[in-house]
């Protein structure tokens, strides 16, 4: 009987908490949350698809995030015209020498017989590469760097609505892990994420010291956005008058006029605030939703009960005619553009790509806490980890530092050891979600919301 | 000085990549040792295993600290080589308290690897947050004692050659420290009867079980044994360059590629592994501009910096290496899997 309200209390104490912030903090931190809370979610059902419905261990989640969020950036910024007309030719040589310079060691790779022969074509394709990446690529990375360098010195992007980015990342992502799957799925389970935590630290050094391609470290900022700026907002009558409609009792309470006035524009300041945050809120849901009802018709149909069947058990699953690792692949693929999706959504709320920001341990590891304290084979779990998981992320600094000060309230104000204790207390977040995830993985190994196991 | 350009050359290499790129093979052959014993006997790879490194480095600093307040100092040594002994204590009484706590009901249950592969990442926050909550986020630095064994400009004084080479004295405690670690360590793997015993369980547990060995011990001396390596792989990294927990948290990949592309499970290829790693990183990195002008005639020097990679790639490097093995021989150098 408990079984079938837990999904519906987890919820529950999640809103309650939610509004505990709101009320307490302010609505505008509340949504700030939410908005990330709702990405979160999104990353998790990507992860909660590769892991909770085939088994596969992804720990390259950064890398597909920051994936995503250079779709972001190559979608919406506007085209550098004067780059692209010096050296695009440069870039877009060099790139079709690299990929002729693969298909050419996977034919040789497969049609080629003799060992020997073979070695030699291969080592000599990868030197031709080189010699001609050493012409044609240094001085066109030279060229788009020097452009301007302050501001771009890069090649720009499309100009096209950063929306569109959303579900190129998908393509992007879902694109990058075909090839990583093609090489490392088939691997044994802790290799796949060694080998996939390896690949994503490859891909942010890339982001990171590519300046033609994103800036590298230098950060793209002022990205389009997908929703009204404050400043114009707070200059729009309907939107004024909207506040004033709302906060009519509140307004007419005060007699002076200019007083009335001072406390309109406050409340226009704030209510800016809040409605871009709601709009955020809003695309970010329905983007969730769709996400989560695709997913969950996908465990529902024949093939995700497949999945579930070689996550279980491979051997009887490949001895009923499935080929696993081609499987494996698909799911590694959609989970992947999932999270691309995620990223490029962060990078839109964000409004700046900051390669430099993509850490393993928020980026990655958090994500998968989410999808095990939620209920990894359970989308809605997944999505309450991702809330839940997230809005400890953003809390446990204030409640540690507030745990640290009560504990500390004997000592004298200015001893050495409760300044050091406070001043540390920030760290104290990566023991929270530690201890959450060893006791969820103990006490609660399903997680809050278990997988529900059909009886047909 | 014309005839000395080969000497000078071979100096030069000497100098920037033979020397730090086999002190940096010795700390993560080291590293990868830990790794591939508890890949071995406990059979899970231990994400939390950089971060061990960290407590342990962590925790030899404050006994340098403490002993350098009571005036005790290694002399020409640094001290951080009295506090290592405590540090191991410490740290190998830690792996005892995280087995028990929280490994240990896992192995009872017979948990699948990826399981345990996650709850070492759950002991991997923890350590990480107990480490920056004790010693905070900083680089440190806590090398005391002579620094130089050969300076660059006595060595230019004393051979007369145009290139100088510089070998620091951690980087020769690194070497003799590391080749005692190794040497004991076989030693124990190989001819004493609890090292048997070890081998024995990693080749076949059951097996093991059945010639009487007691798991329990088997697992208790393996943790002790990966904490000192970890306490010590930490600490001859921080004293050649410094502490800081995020790098440590970095080395992780290098070394799970060090331990993976000499097999993993197997000590020797861990060893291998580690110099592979090192020297590729480095040499992959290097310029070589100054090296070609020495050996080449003038009109064949080279114009750039005949370098195969950026420095800026050089964590990339190590997992390169590690993808491209696991492609073309997952197993590693050395077949992996057995001590």
């Amino acid at each position: 009987m408990i079984e079938k309200y837990r999904a519906p209390l987890a919820f529950l104490v999640m809103a309650l908490l939610l509004a505990i912030v709101g009320f307490g903090q302010s609505w505008s931190v509340a949504l700030g949350i939410i908005n990330l809370c709702i990405i979160s979610a999104i990353m998790a059902l990507g992860v909660n698809l590769q892991w909770g419905y085939a088994g596969l261990f992804n720990a390259g989640v950064m890398g597909f995030t920051a994936l995503g969020g250079l779709t972001a950036v190559l979608i919406s910024h506007q085209p550098i015209y004067e780059a692209w007309s010096s050296a695009g030719s440069g870039i877009l040589l060099s790139g079709f020498i690299l990929i002729s310079a693969v298909f050419g060691i996977y034919f040789v790779h497969k049609k080629i017989e003799k060992i020997l022969l073979k070695r030699i074509l291969i080592i000599s394709i990868i030197g031709i590469t080189l010699f001609g990446l050493n012409i044609f690529y240094g001085p066109s990375v030279s060229i788009i760097e020097s452009i301007n360098p302050a501001k771009t010195g890069f090649l720009g992007g499309l100009g096209l609505p950063i929306i569109v980015s959303w579900l190129v990342a998908a393509f992007v992502a879902g694109f990058v892990a075909w090839i990583i799957g093609k090489i490392t799925l088939g691997l044994r389970s802790d290799y796949l994420a060694i080998a996939t935590l390896g690949i994503s630290e490859i891909v942010i050094a890339v982001l990171k010291h590519e300046d033609w391609l994103s800036r590298g470290v230098k950060n793209v900022t002022g990205l389009d956005r997908p929703v009204p700026y404050e400043i114009e907002l707070q200059e729009t009558t309907w939107f004024i008058d909207l506040i004033a409609s709302i906060n009519t009792s509140k307004l007419q309470a005060v007699q002076i006029l200019s007083d009335r006035q001072d406390i309109l524009n406050k409340l226009v300041i704030d209510g800016s605030s809040i409605f871009v945050k709601l709009c955020y809120a809003g695309l970010f849901i329905l983007v969730l939703l769709i996400i989560y009802f695709l997913s969950h018709l996908a465990l529902q149909s024949p093939w995700g009960r497949m999945l579930r069947a070689i996550r279980d058990n491979e051997d009887a699953a490949s001895a009923m005619g499935k080929n696993i690792v081609a499987k494996h692949l698909q799911i590694f693929v959609i989970g992947s553009a999932i999270i691309g999706i995620a990223g490029a959504m962060l990078t839109t709320l964000d409004g700046q790509f900051t390669p430099g920001s993509y850490q393993p341990l928020r980026f990655t590891f958090i994500i998968w806490v989410m999808v095990i304290v939620g209920g990894s084979g359970n989308n809605l779990g997944s999505i309450f980890g991702g809330f839940f998981i997230w809005f400890m992320w953003i809390e446990a600094e204030p409640l540690s530092i507030a745990f640290i000060s009560l504990l500390t309230n004997g000592l004298d104000y200015n001893s050495p050891v409760r300044m050091h204790l406070i001043a540390s207390a920030p760290h104290l977040r990566l023991f929270i979600m530690g201890s959450i995830l060893l006791l969820a993985l103990r006490f609660m190994p399903q997680g809050v919301i278990p997988e529900k196991v059909s009886k047909e | 000085m014309e005839n000395f350009d080969i000497l000078n050359a071979l100096i030069l290499l000497a100098n920037f990549v033979i020397v730090p790129a086999i002190s940096y093979g010795s700390q993560l052959a080291i590293a990868a040792l830990g790794i591939t014993i508890v890949y071995a006997v406990l059979r899970f790879s231990n994400f939390a295993h950089g971060d061990l490194m960290s407590f342990g480095t962590m925790t030899a600093i404050l006994f340098t600290w403490l002993f350098q307040s009571l005036g005790i100092t290694g002399g020409v040594l640094p001290t951080a080589l009295i506090a290592l002994p405590f540090a191991i204590v410490v740290t190998a009484l830690l792996c005892l308290l995280i087995d028990k706590s929280v490994y240990r009901f896992y192995r009872k249950q017979k948990s699948h690897a990826v399981v345990f592969m996650i709850v070492s990442v759950g002991v991997m926050f923890i350590l990480n947050a107990t480490v920056r909550f004790i010693i905070g986020p900083n680089d440190r630095t806590f090398f005391d004692g002579e620094k130089f064994l050969i300076r660059a400009l006595d060595f230019k004084a004393s051979t007369g050659l145009e290139e100088g080479l510089t070998i620091k004295s951690t980087q020769l405690i690194t070497v003799i420290v590391a080749i005692i670690t190794m040497l004991l360590l076989f030693y124990f793997l190989q001819k004493t009867k609890m090292g048997k015993a070890m081998r024995a369980y990693s080749n076949n547990e059951d097996l093991a079980l059945l010639s009487g060995i007691n798991p329990d011990r088997v697992v208790m001396i393996t943790w002790i044994i990966v904490g000192a390596l970890a306490t010590i792989a930490g600490v001859l990294y921080g004293l050649d360059k410094s502490f800081k927990p995020f790098t440590y948290f970095q080395l992780l990949l290098p070394m799970f590629a060090a331990a993976i592309v000499g097999g993993i499970g197997n000590p020797i290829g861990a060893v291998v592994g580690g110099y592979i790693i090192a020297f590729s990183e480095i040499m992959l990195t290097y310029a070589y501009k100054k090296f070609f002008i020495y050996l080449l005639p003038e009109h064949l020097e080279p114009s750039g910096l005949t370098q195969f990679l950026s420095t800026d790639y050089k964590f990339a490097i190590s997992f390169i290496i590690l993808v491209i093995v696991l492609i073309i021989r997952p197993t590693g150098v050395f077949r992996g899997k057995t001590i």
